[in-house]
Parts: C-alpha cells; structure tokens; sequence
C-alpha cells in the first residue's frame, strides 16, 4: 500500500474541505504579495489564506518563487507590494526576530543548523524567542536563570521524545548525516512552540523511508500539536499524502490553488511543472 | 574512560561535570594561591603578566570564539581602561571605585564603536576596529592634559581600603581574583539562553534570527562587554607595568590578544587562558633558549617577534582547534586507547549552506 492511498482518506472529501478552509478564520493571510529583484519579479501578486490547523503546500518548478515566499514571511526579504496578516495583526513590516515570538518558526531548504553546537544546544537556541534572557544575571546564573533553563530543558526534551532524537542528544551536528540533520532542524523549529510551521522541501534528499516518516511526523504535528503547517516540497507523493490544500507557482505566480488531487490534474500545472506530456 | 550517567537536567549545567574535574581544577586553584611563595619575585610578575592577559583573553574570546566577529583594535579597549584607572587614581578615587570605572568607560566606547561596526561583518569589522584604535592611539597622545602624551603617566599602587597594595604579590592576588569572577562570569554566560544565542550568531546568522534572536542587539551587547573585560585587563596591565605611554597598547597589543584566542583554540575559555599562557611564557622561554644557541642566532634582534609569527603560522597550519584541542585529542586518545581514529576530529564534509540573504 502505498503512502498516498495510507494519508490521503481523511482528505477524500477535497470539496468540504475546501469549504471549510475558506469558512475558517485564517491564521496567515497573504494579500497581493509581490517582490522584485531588480526586473526579475520573483513572487508577482500571490494571495492566499492558510486556515488554523490546515497543512498547506506550495509547489512549483525550480525559481517560481517558493522559498522566496518563506523569506517574506520571515521578513528576510521587504516585500515591494502587497501585506502579510499573521492573527489578525499586519507583519509586513515587522522586525525580523520578532517574528519567531510571535508563533512562526520555519526551516531552511539546505538545513542552517548551528554546526559547531551539539544537537542540544540547537534545539535550546529553539526556545530563544520563548526566554527573556539578561545578561547580568545571566554572568551572576541566579537563581531565576537556573529555573529558567531547567523549564527550557524540560521542553526541548519533550522535542527529543517526539522526535526520536534521544540518541543524538550530545552529539555535534558536524558530525550527523544528513537524514538526522533535518530532523534536528524540525525540532528546532519544534521547540519554539510555533503555532505556523514552515517547512522548506522536508523531504529532499531523503530515502523513501525517511520520507513516510516525515509524512507521518507532519500529520502528527498537526493533529497532535496542533500546528498549521505550511510546506514546500516537489515530493507530490508527500504533498498529495499530507496537505489539504495546495499553491502551484510558476515564475512567481499562481498557476492552480485547491485540493492536490485538482491541482495535480490543472492543465496548466501539469505544462509547467510536471512537464507537458506527463500526468 | 568515564561514562557519565545523567540523571537530571542539573547535569548538564553544573561547572563541574564530576569529581575528577573538581580535583584537578582544585590542585590547579590551590597552585596559583600558593604561588607567590613559590615563585621568586621576577617569575611571579611574569605569572602576574598572564593572568592580565587571560583576563583580556576571555573578553575576547566571547567575541571572537563565540559569536564569530573578529575584532583588530581590543588593544585599544585595554589603553581604556589603563588610563581611566590610572586617570582616577592620580585624582585619589580609590581603587574599588576607580577599578569598575575603568571596565565602564572601555564598555561605553565599546558600544559607541559597535553600533557602526555591527553592520559590518569578516574583513570590514576586523579593518574597521583597527581603525578605531589608532583613532584611540592618537587621542592618548594628543590629549595631554589628561594622559600627559608620550611623557606617560605612573600608575599609583591599586589600594584596597586605604592600604596601598605595593608589593607585586599583592598584585598579583588582585589580577587573579579579577580573573576567577571574569572567568565564572563567561562560563555562566555561555551556558545561559545569551551564550547560545552568541553561537547562534556565529553559525548562521539567518537561522539565528529566525529564531527571534536580535542580531543587532546581542552583538552590541558582547562588543560591550568584550570590551568591558578587555578594560578590565587593561587597568590590571597598568598595575603591572607601573607606568604608562601610549605605544604601550599600540596594535601589536591587539594582535598579541587576537594571537592568544587563536593559539589556544577558538570557541572555549579554557583556550583564553591556554592562549594567554602559552604568549606570556612564550617571550620567557625563548629569553631562556637564547643562551643555549649560538651567538650569532642568539644575540639576532627581533628573534622574539620572529618566532611569535612563526609559532602563530604553524599552529594555524597543524592545528586549527588550537591548544585546548590538541588537549581534547590527546584526551580523546587514551580515553578511547587503542580505539582512537585520527578521523574523529577531521572536518566533516559541510551541507550545501543557503546563499546568504545579506
């Protein structure tokens, strides 16, 4: 049995679910969103809203535009047009750190782990956003610091049970392969208690057991976590497998948006990106 | 070999992982207070010499070894605080005020340095604080009415409420105090949700601000306190030179401090004071070596500074992790004897990075 026909039943009713992406109050909102690298527009009026406890995928060719998407809603990039709602709130022009307290913790596409720090101390650095740090009494460690980093401690290890990475605990990231190195990098997303998740190409440079794993580790953040999930990937058997919803891009906009079954079978999805004659 | 059995997350964030650590850092603490009356006069002075330089190590080092920014002027921090501590001492404000006085004023013009220099990164931010201490260099020296130019100031005996410390042990104990707080300051930092953020910063900056670290304002606050550290030391160097002139904390200063935190190993404590061991010994062993060689190599000027650039260029080359990890290899060795592999601390191969979006 294959890993789509496994995920894909409670998704089977793609009409109601749709209907009910679009009742849902939306957790982020992106309206018009445009940028542009001097004439090269990257992302050129892309809307679309992602409801509470939705997973929801952005897919498209190499360069249409997804990462750069990301790094908007990361505020890395400015964006030259357009508005991001995260809650309600407008963070188009918000500080960059200021985002991960507010509940959005993403990955990279090629994995920007702390690589001289152990598997630990990554996922530590994870709670950043959820710790007031001050430096004085950090360098005196009072009393308070001490309780401090035993509730991060605490935290981070539930990560760990989670995500199977007791083994590594107190290893070096220099010296993990490349499977383990994503999972760290998913828990260290984890562990700032995120309500949006962005994950960029889970699953690339995975084996096909890797890949069914993250399939279910994705379904389990969701359902048992409780977080929305917004992911690109160009596994469709993952994407088909997992998401409700999906964006197909291509240079920078919007080619097809439903459920992965109609996206997979949009005329113009399947020009662009699954390459004329496939499908 | 010693396998540690963790049973609480205390564990992992107490100084001392076990009792062997405990007793060998307590025979190393009970060496250095026994010191002064093992040492003769000359030795404790050059002994007085390292712990200066460790102190300013360790200031350095959160900079360089922990969040990655290289800095070209600490030289300049350190000519900071000696002239403030010296400045106040000469007007009659006691050393315990005088002393944390000094470590402030180098933290201001840290911040006051690191505000421009923070938006610049690698090659410009090392180029951008050597400028900034020749700028100090020649204020010292044009600003006579307050450090008296290249005439130089005395330094006045540091006093410890009202008793004049003039002996050098005394000296001597007051730098080591100095560099215990110091060095437990820097251990509680880089174990506390500040520390990492700093190896955050120094590994990638744009995963770490994607983690809601404020990448402006955690570099202003360790250039701040780098500088407050390297203040520190440079008070203390003053009470050790017991005088002053600006060509003391020209650049070469600066590039003796960067010298230590890389001959040590970049990235631990334990490599600042390796580092500051290895340069404040280093001048001494070869002033002793000269006699054994031959006149005409012995007695060839510029031999020490020679050697210096020697010694800095073949660590670089065999050992990039410096003396502490020589140090963790050797240990490695015999705690895995015979199932040590020269591989275990190769460089692995490192993933594709993103470009970088700045």
């Amino acid at each position: 049995m294959s890993l789509t026909d496994t995920l894909a039943a409670p998704v089977a009713n793609a009409a109601a679910a749709i209907a009910e992406a679009a009742r849902a109050p939306a957790l982020i909102e992106a309206r018009n969103l445009s940028i542009a690298f001097g004439g090269i527009r990257a992302v050129d009026d892309v809307s679309f809203r992602v409801a509470k406890g939705e997973i929801f995928a952005i897919v498209g060719p190499n360069g249409a535009g997804k990462s750069t998407i990301f790094n908007l809603i990361s505020r890395i990039y400015e964006p030259t047009d357009g508005k991001l709602i995260f809650e309600g709130a407008d963070i188009t022009n918000v500080a960059p750190h200021t985002i991960a307290g507010r509940g959005i913790a993403r990955t990279f596409q090629n994995i920007e782990l702390f690589e001289h720090a152990t598997v630990l101390d990554n996922l530590l650095i994870g709670r950043h956003c959820r710790a007031r740090p001050n430096v004085l009494a950090e360098m005196l460690f009072t009393p308070g610091v001490r309780r401090e980093e035993l509730r991060h401690r605490e935290a981070v290890e539930e990560v760990i049970d989670f995500l199977d990475l007791a083994n590594y605990r107190d290893q070096r990231i220099s010296g993990l392969p490349y499977g383990v190195r994503k999972v760290v990098e998913l828990a260290r997303a984890l562990c700032a208690r995120p309500k949006l998740l962005l994950l960029d190409e889970p699953a690339s440079g995975l084996n096909t057991e890797e890949t069914e794993e993250v399939a279910f580790w994705i379904d389990d953040i969701k359902n048992d976590l409780g977080i929305t999930v917004i992911m690109i990937e160009h596994d469709m058997s993952l994407v088909s497998a997992v998401s409700d919803r999906v964006l197909a891009l291509n240079n920078g906009r919007t080619l097809a948006l439903g459920t992965p079954t109609a996206v997979q079978s949009d005329p113009a999805v399947i020009e662009a990106y699954l390459g004329g004659e496939a499908a | 070999m010693r396998i540690l059995f963790k049973t609480s997350y205390l564990d992992d964030i107490r100084l001392f992982q076990h009792e062997g650590q405990m007793l060998w850092y307590g025979l190393l603490g009970l060496a250095v207070l026994a010191a002064p009356w093992l040492l003769p006069v000359f030795y404790l002075g050059e002994l007085t010499q390292i712990l200066v330089l460790a102190v300013a190590g360790v200031g350095l080092m959160l900079l360089i070894g922990y969040t990655g920014l290289v800095s070209l002027g600490h030289g300049a921090f350190m000519a900071i605080g000696a002239y403030t501590n010296t400045y106040l001492l000469t007007k009659g404000v006691p050393f315990l005020v005088a002393f944390p006085l000094a470590g402030l004023a180098a933290l201001v013009a840290g911040i006051v340095i690191a505000v421009p220099a923070n938006r610049m990164s690698g090659i410009y931010l090392a180029i951008a604080t050597l400028a900034f201490s020749q700028i100090v260099e020649q204020v010292i020296v044009r600003w006579e009415s307050v450090t008296r130019g290249f005439q130089g100031m005395t330094v006045p005996p540091p006093d410890l409420l009202g008793q004049p410390l003039t002996q050098g042990w005394q000296v001597y104990y007051v730098a080591l105090a100095v560099l215990v707080l110091v060095v437990l300051g820097a251990i509680n930092l880089v174990r506390s949700p500040t520390g990492r953020a700093l190896v955050a910063i120094r590994d990638s900056e744009i995963s770490a601000q994607s983690l809601g670290v404020n990448l402006l304002r955690y570099k202003t606050t360790i250039f701040a306190l780098s500088a407050c550290i390297t203040g520190l030391a440079g008070a203390l160097l003053a009470h050790r030179m017991r005088f002053i002139s600006p060509d003391a904390f020209n650049y070469l200063m600066s590039v003796q401090l960067l010298l230590m935190v890389v001959v040590g190993g970049l990235g631990s404590i334990h490599g600042a004071i390796l580092g500051a061991v290895f340069v404040g010994a280093l001048p001494q062993a070869i002033a002793l070596g000269r006699e054994y060689l031959p006149t005409a190599i012995g007695r060839t000027p510029g031999l020490e500074p020679g050697l210096f650039g020697l010694v800095m260029v073949l660590i670089v080359l065999f050992e990039p992790l410096g003396l502490y990890g020589r140090w963790l290899k050797v240990k490695a060795f015999f705690d895995y004897f015979p199932l040590y592999r020269r591989a275990t601390f190769k460089r692995q191969r490192s993933y594709l990075k993103t470009e970088r979006v700045r």
